[in-house]
């Protein structure tokens, strides 16, 4: 399996933060890919810098071999990645079908191609019934849903997703991890920022773990659940201890 | 030499009152994200009562000082509960609608009451000029000056020393986090617009016995005060008292230098430039 | 949908045969200037409405093609067709110019930002000998033909011409509205970031919106040139001129297509007519009026008047 993206050392300095540092990983193509970490670890940072929403201080980010130079953030989606936003950003004024059509407009520019493409994706995901509803008039997991048909209208192969699974129920999980499954056949490599194990675990090929900004661990999901400086990280040392020290069921 | 110093300080002096009309504009929008359009025109229904005060009633302007200053500092209230807080969560364009409206709405006020004729105040109690090392100077541009100096200093020792001025700071940084702590977001933004059309009223008041009073004389100080404020940086009362030195220096430098037609053009070019080069200008929230 | 066809035709054969049924110079001149400001403010609706990007400033495209082709006439002797289309090179560079570095300002800056590019320009026509500085420019009275786009004895063709240019000023709009450019523009009001996201370049689209606009108000200038025969600074030039194109937009309905016009058959009579009865004396009171028709519909219904006339979310 060829490798998509690939990332060396980058890293994201906020004044004398460092949101980013020194993060390197590959990802191949059409793998899904789960990024996770405690609250604050740099996750949508680095979401932003491979989307060029933001510049990298330092290191370098290749998209399918070649560096990205971001100067623009919609460079990303005219590459091919795709993404959507940890809060969500659909267009609350336009309807279901619009929203979807904006994306697809990038590949195809003329109005009754872009419509009827979005119709197709509006099918993929389950929103055929509601083509003329109001974006605003959603739920937010809905508009999460929406957002992501956006984002695959333009036509990405490379798909960053943010916090999709926030809020979902085990039934509403189960659907998503689904239409990542779908997704993934259809070709699409992605990579997901999640807080919901249940949703990522099950689909992932490997995770990737940050925590204040480094990356600490990276693997299948089964190592990563076992991994000490994980637990430690999202539990707390105290806890990590008292493991060591029980016997692992 | 001497012309060159003269110029100096009278764009010094008129820099001063440029601040101080800019401080209330820079407050109003760092407190609540709303740009007073209207501004200038406050400025200039403070003028005409200070005029009217002095023709009618023969009270001196820097005697209806406080009664001008009163008078707007309720006016800038009213404007608040009545039209402000409708819009305060409006968006963008309605909120600049809304306040261009109320520009438009109070020069027409203007001109229906009192015409376009322009007035005078002819000898105020300050009038003459003091000569200093070959300088003349207009009396009452000293003291307007002085007033604009004096009350800008009051501004800012209120928002930071007292504890009113404190949570107008807290509001304007995070009104949620604010009412979290007990204050009330809405009578801290009434507050704002009181001090911030109060501070125009004080400037109104000074111009008026130096400067003609007709129904279009907030236009060109509310670009300027517009200038100063994207220099300085919206939101920064320091940064309008600086910057509104370095326009009024400006101002009366190019009209010396090149024009007194073109001064004005090279001030909106100066807020061209400030604005595409250094968005958040000197001291501003980005 | 057939509905609204049918009843946009009968406002096309009103408009039409308005001209037959009213002989006298006022309402016609009225319905001229009615059209006129529609279609800039059709313009304005473009960059302001669709993209929500706020200016006071659009008179500059208004001055920039009364001007260019006053020049042209005056000093080349130039057709005012010619004129017009010069008008409309001055006006989409100037927009270019303009807008390249100034879209990037959020905005309130970006507004402040045109209204002083727009005073820029009043203040140095004001003194520019070459356009006749504050005198302006008396356009010369020349035999009364099409190709002259001058007409002394009745307003009938200046009416038909402009009532011409109203229905190319709609055909753009709606192309507008069904093509890339205005999903893409709503979509950038909507949320920029967003619209980023999904590849939109969103210098280059409000860039797109502003020439459009800045055509649309151009051709208007070359018009009022040749239909008053006398241009300066302040009338072409003005603050208030940009205003009104906002004031029509917001109060005829912001983004939608015919929020321009009917903000225009509501405002300039209104407007026109305060100045008729209650003459120079009540120059406050128009303004009062109309200020605070503004503020009351920003706040009450900042979707405009179109809502009355159209149900339906969109």
């Amino acid at each position: 399996m060829s490798e998509i993206l690939r990332l060396e050392n980058v890293t994201k300095r906020f004044g004398g933060l460092a949101a980013n540092q020194d993060i390197s990983f590959t990802v191949g193509k059409g793998a899904v890919v789960g990024l996770i970490g405690p609250n604050g670890a740099g996750k949508s940072t680095l979401f932003n810098c491979i989307s060029c929403f933001y510049r990298a201080s330092g290191g370098r980010i290749l998209f399918r071999g070649d560096e990205i130079t971001c100067d623009k953030p919609e460079g990303a989606a005219r590459k091919g990645i795709g993404r959507t936003f940890q809060i969500v950003r659909v267009f609350r004024e336009m309807t279901v079908l619009e929203n979807i059509m904006i994306g697809a407009f990038l590949k195809h520019g003329g109005t009754k191609a872009a419509r009827e493409r979005a119709g197709e994706v509006a099918a993929l995901f389950g929103f055929s019934a509601r083509l003329d509803w109001k974006a605003a008039s959603l739920t937010i997991t809905e508009q999460k849903r929406l957002e992501v048909a956006r984002a695959f209208a333009t036509g990405p192969e490379l798909l960053l997703l943010d916090e999709i699974m926030a809020g979902l129920n085990i039934q509403e999980v189960r659907e998503t991890t689904e239409l990542m499954g779908r997704l993934r056949g259809l070709g699409v490599t992605l990579i997901l920022v999640e807080h919901v194990m249940e949703g990522i675990m099950p689909v992932a090929d490997k995770v990737v773990v940050l925590d204040y900004g480094r990356k600490i661990a990276e693997g299948p999901p089964a190592e990563i659940v076992k991994d000490e400086k994980v637990i430690k990280a999202y539990l707390g040392e105290k806890y990590a201890e008292r493991r060591k020290h029980r016997p692992v069921v | 030499m001497e012309i060159f110093a003269q110029t100096l300080v009278s764009g010094l002096l008129i820099g001063f009152v440029y601040a101080l009309i800019a401080v209330g504009l820079t407050m109003i929008f760092g407190v609540m994200d709303i740009v007073n359009f209207a501004h200038g025109e406050y400025l200039m229904l403070a003028m005409y009562l200070a005029y009217w005060g002095f023709a009618l009633l023969g009270i001196d302007p820097l005697y209806s000082l406080p009664g001008v200053t009163l008078a707007l500092f309720g006016l800038g209230i009213l404007t608040y509960y009545l039209l402000i807080r409708k819009i305060i969560d409006a968006p963008m364009l309605s909120q600049i609608f809304v306040t261009f409206g109320i520009l438009i709405f109070l020069r027409g006020f203007a001109q229906f009451l009192w015409k376009a004729d322009y007035r005078a105040i002819p000898h105020s109690l300050l009038s003459g000029n003091l000569q200093v090392a070959g300088v003349y100077i207009g009396l009452p541009q000293i003291v307007a000056a002085v007033g604009a100096v004096v009350c800008n200093g009051l501004i800012f020792l209120f928002m930071k020393k007292t504890r009113l001025g404190t949570a107008l700071e807290a509001v304007a940084e995070d009104k949620e986090a604010a009412r979290l702590m007990g204050i009330n977001s809405d009578r801290m933004f009434a507050l704002a617009w009181g001090i911030g059309i109060g501070s125009v009223g004080v400037a109104g008041a000074l111009l008026s016995s130096f400067y003609y009073t007709f129904p279009e004389v907030g236009g060109n100080f509310c670009l300027i005060a517009f200038v100063v404020v994207a220099l300085g940086g919206f939101g920064s009362v320091v940064g309008a008292f600086i910057a509104g030195v370095i326009v009024g220096l400006v101002e009366v430098m190019s009209g010396y230098l090149l024009a007194p037609s073109i001064k004005f053009v090279v001030v909106l070019f100066l807020y061209l430039a400030v604005v595409l080069v250094r968005p958040q200008g000197l001291f501003g929230k980005a | 949908m057939k509905k609204g066809v049918s009843l946009f035709l009968l406002f096309v054969a009103l408009l039409i045969v308005f001209p037959l049924f009213f002989r006298n110079p006022f309402p016609r001149h009225l319905l001229i200037m009615i059209m006129m400001y529609a279609v800039m403010s059709i313009g304005w609706n473009i960059i302001g409405g669709y993209a929500g990007q706020v200016s006071f400033g659009n008179a500059v495209f208004f001055g920039a093609g009364a001007y260019t082709s006053a020049v042209l006439l005056t000093k080349l002797g130039l057709s005012p067709w010619i004129g017009m289309a010069g008008g409309c090179v001055a006006s989409v560079a100037l927009a270019v110019i303009v807008g390249y570095p100034c879209f990037r300002l959020k905005g309130h800056y970006f507004a402040i930002a045109t209204i002083a590019v727009g005073e820029i320009m009043a203040g140095l026509f004001m003194c520019w000998d070459f356009v006749g500085a504050a005198v302006g420019i008396y356009l010369p009275i020349l035999p009364q033909s099409f190709r002259n786009m001058e007409f002394h004895a009745t307003k009938l063709p200046y009416y038909y011409i402009m009532l011409v240019m109203l229905l190319f000023a709609i055909g753009v709009a709606f192309w507008v509205e069904r093509s890339r450019l205005g999903y893409y523009l709503r979509a950038i009001k909507d949320d920029p970031d967003g619209a980023r996201s999904v590849g939109i370049n969103i210098r280059k689209y409000k860039l797109y919106a502003f020439c459009l606009s800045a055509v649309l108000t151009a051709v208007c200038g070359t018009f009022y040139a040749q239909y008053v025969l006398y241009i300066d600074p302040p009338s072409t030039f003005g603050l208030t001129i940009s205003i009104d194109l906002c004031i029509i937009s917001l109060i005829g309905g912001l983004g939608k297509l015919f929020g321009p016009v009917i903000g225009s058959f509501v405002f300039i009579p209104l407007i026109e007519l305060t100045r008729v009865y209650l003459g120079s004396e009540g120059q406050g009171i128009d303004l009062m009026l109309y200020s605070a028709l503004m503020i009351v519909v920003a706040i009450l219904r900042p979707q405009g008047l179109y809502g009355l006339f159209v149900r339906g979310s969109r």
